[in-house]
C-alpha cells in the first residue's frame, strides 16, 4: 500500500505552527517512513502534484489569496486540519476585525509613528498584490473543516499524536496538558 | 437551626440545607457544577446559564434555585454537558478571546471550561465586535473585549460607602462593562488583585505587574477546571 500523502500551508500564520510541526524532533524520521510530503515549505513543492489523503494549514484568511489557496486545499486533500489559533480563529491576526479596513491600512501607512520612511504617503496598490478582506476569517467560516488542533502553537505531541491517529486509524487519547488555546 | 433537606445529583444521596442553592449545596457534596457568575454568598445574577442543569425535569440554573425535599437533580449527562458547551461556544464568539495573547491565560475560567468540554471550534460564527480598552485608571485595565458580563465585580467591588467601583452600561447588544473613575482612583492594591482574581476571565487586569505567574504554574495547566471544589469561589 502507497503511504499516505500530507500537503500543509500557512496562510494568515507566523509559521509558529509548522514551527512546532519540526518541534517532533527526531520522530521526524517515523514520520517520513509513515507518510509522503507534497505541496509544503517543509519540502518546498509549490503546487499540487496529486490527491493528498491530509491537508494541515496554518493561519486564517486575511486576503483573496489565502482564500484561492484554502479551497485549492480542500479540493485536492480528503481531510482538512485547522493547525493552531489563527486557523481556528483568525488568531492575532484577527484583533483587526471590529475596525473597518480603511482605519487599520491609514494608521499602518499614513498615521501611525512608524510610516516616517514612506514620505510620498502611499498605500501599497500594485494590481499583483491580493485584496485584503473586511476581516480575517477562520477557515471553518470559509471551507469544511474535519479537525481542529488548537495551540498557540499546537504542542509538537500534540501534532503528531494527531498525525500518527489518522494515518495507522487507531483511537486518540490526549493528555489534558496538551490541548490548550495558548 | 435550617431544616437539612435530602435531594439526589445523577443518583447521588445528597444532604443540603433548605433553601440552600443547587450550586453550593452540589459543592458541600463534593459534585461539581459549573459557574462563571456565581460567587457563594453573593446575591445570584443568574447571568451565564453555564449551570444550566435538570431540577425535577425542568432546565433550571442551579445558581438560582433552592434544595428541597426529594429534589432530583440532572447534573452529568450528555444533553446537559452539550448545552453548556454550546454555552461556552457562545461567550467566545460573542467577545473577543485571544488566548495567546491574554495575561489571564491559564487562569481563566472560560478557557478551562473551553478545555474541559473540549472546545475545538465554536458551532457558531465569530461576532467580532468593535469594543474599547480602558486603561485611563492608575490600578486596573478594563479589557472590555473579554468581559462576559458575569457581573462579579459590579457585586463584590465596593468602595469604603459601598459604592460599586464597576457597573453596566447599556442593554442586549449595546451592554458595556464600565469603571467609575473617580472610585477606581482610590482603589487599594488589595481591591484591584481581589477585581482581578474574580473576574473570571482577562477583563480585569492589574497594572505594573503583569505576567508574574510563569506558564505551568497556573491554576488550570495541569488539571481541569472543577477538580478542587475549593478553588472555584464557591
Ligand atoms: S469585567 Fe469580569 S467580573 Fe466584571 S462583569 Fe465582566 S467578566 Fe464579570
Amino acid at each position: 500500500m502507497s503511504k499516505p500523502i500530507i500537503a500543509t500551508a500557512s496562510l494568515a500564520g507566523c509559521f509558529g505552527c509548522h514551527m512546532s510541526i519540526l518541534d517532533i524532533d527526531d520522530r521526524i524520521l517515523q514520520l517520513i517512513e509513515l507518510v509522503e510530503f507534497n505541496k509544503s515549505p517543509i519540502d518546498d513543492i509549490k503546487t499540487f502534484t496529486k490527491q493528498c489523503d491530509i491537508g494541515i494549514i496554518e493561519g486564517g484568511c486575511c486576503n483573496s489569496e489565502n482564500v484561492e489557496v484554502l479551497k485549492e486545499f480542500r479540493k485536492h486533500c480528503k481531510i482538512l486540519i485547522s493547525l493552531g489559533e489563527c486557523a481556528i480563529m483568525g488568531g492575532l491576526p484577527a484583533m483587526r476585525n471590529g475596525i473597518p479596513v480603511k482605519e487599520c491600512l491609514e494608521e499602518a501607512y499614513l498615521n501611525g509613528p512608524t510610516v516616517g520612511l514612506n514620505a510620498e504617503k502611499v498605500m501599497p496598490n500594485d494590481a499583483e498584490l491580493p485584496m485584503i478582506l473586511d476581516k480575517v476569517y477562520p477557515l471553518h467560516e470559509i471551507v469544511k473543516i474535519d479537525y481542529y488542533l488548537p495551540g498557540c502553537p499546537p504542542r509538537a505531541d500534540l501534532i503528531w499524536a494527531a498525525v500518527v491517529a489518522l494515518v495507522t486509524g487507531d483511537e486518540l487519547n490526549i493528555p489534558y496538558e496538551l490541548v490548550k488555546f495558548d | 437551626m435550617s431544616e437539612i433537606v435530602k435531594f439526589t445529583i445523577d443518583g447521588k444521596e445528597c444532604q443540603g440545607k433548605k433553601g440552600q442553592l443547587i450550586v453550593d449545596a452540589a459543592a458541600d457534596n463534593g459534585v461539581y457544577i459549573p459557574v462563571l457568575c456565581h460567587m457563594r454568598d453573593l446575591i445570584p445574577a443568574g447571568s451565564c446559564r453555564i449551570c444550566t442543569t435538570k431540577v425535577n425535569g425542568r432546565y433550571m440554573a442551579a445558581c438560582t434555585t433552592p434544595v428541597d425535599e426529594g429534589t432530583v437533580v440532572e447534573n452529568d449527562t450528555p444533553e446537559l454537558l452539550d448545552i453548556r458547551k454550546a454555552i461556552v461556544e457562545m461567550l467566545f464568539v460573542e467577545g473577543n478571546h485571544f488566548c495567546p495573547s491574554c495575561e489571564k491565560s491559564g487562569n481563566c475560567d472560560l478557557q478551562a471550561l473551553g478545555y474541559k468540554y473540549q472546545m475545538m471550534a465554536p458551532r457558531f460564527p465569530y461576532a467580532f465586535e468593535r469594543r474599547e480598552l480602558e486603561a485611563s485608571t492608575p490600578k486596573i485595565f478594563l479589557e472590555k473585549n473579554r468581559c462576559i458580563f458575569c457581573k462579579r465585580c459590579v457585586r463584590v467591588i465596593k468602595d469604603d460607602q459601598g459604592r460599586s467601583v464597576f457597573a453596566f452600561k447599556g442593554r442586549g447588544k449595546t451592554l458595556q462593562i464600565n469603571i467609575d473613575k473617580k472610585l477606581a482612583a482610590n482603589l487599594s492594591d488589595e481591591m484591584a488583585k481581589k477585581a482581578m482574581d474574580i473576574c473570571p476571565v482577562g477583563a480585569i487586569l492589574r497594572k505594573e505587574v503583569g505576567f508574574v505567574e510563569p506558564i505551568g504554574t497556573k491554576k488550570y495547566d495541569h488539571k481541569p477546571i472543577g477538580s478542587d471544589l475549593k478553588n472555584i469561589y464557591q
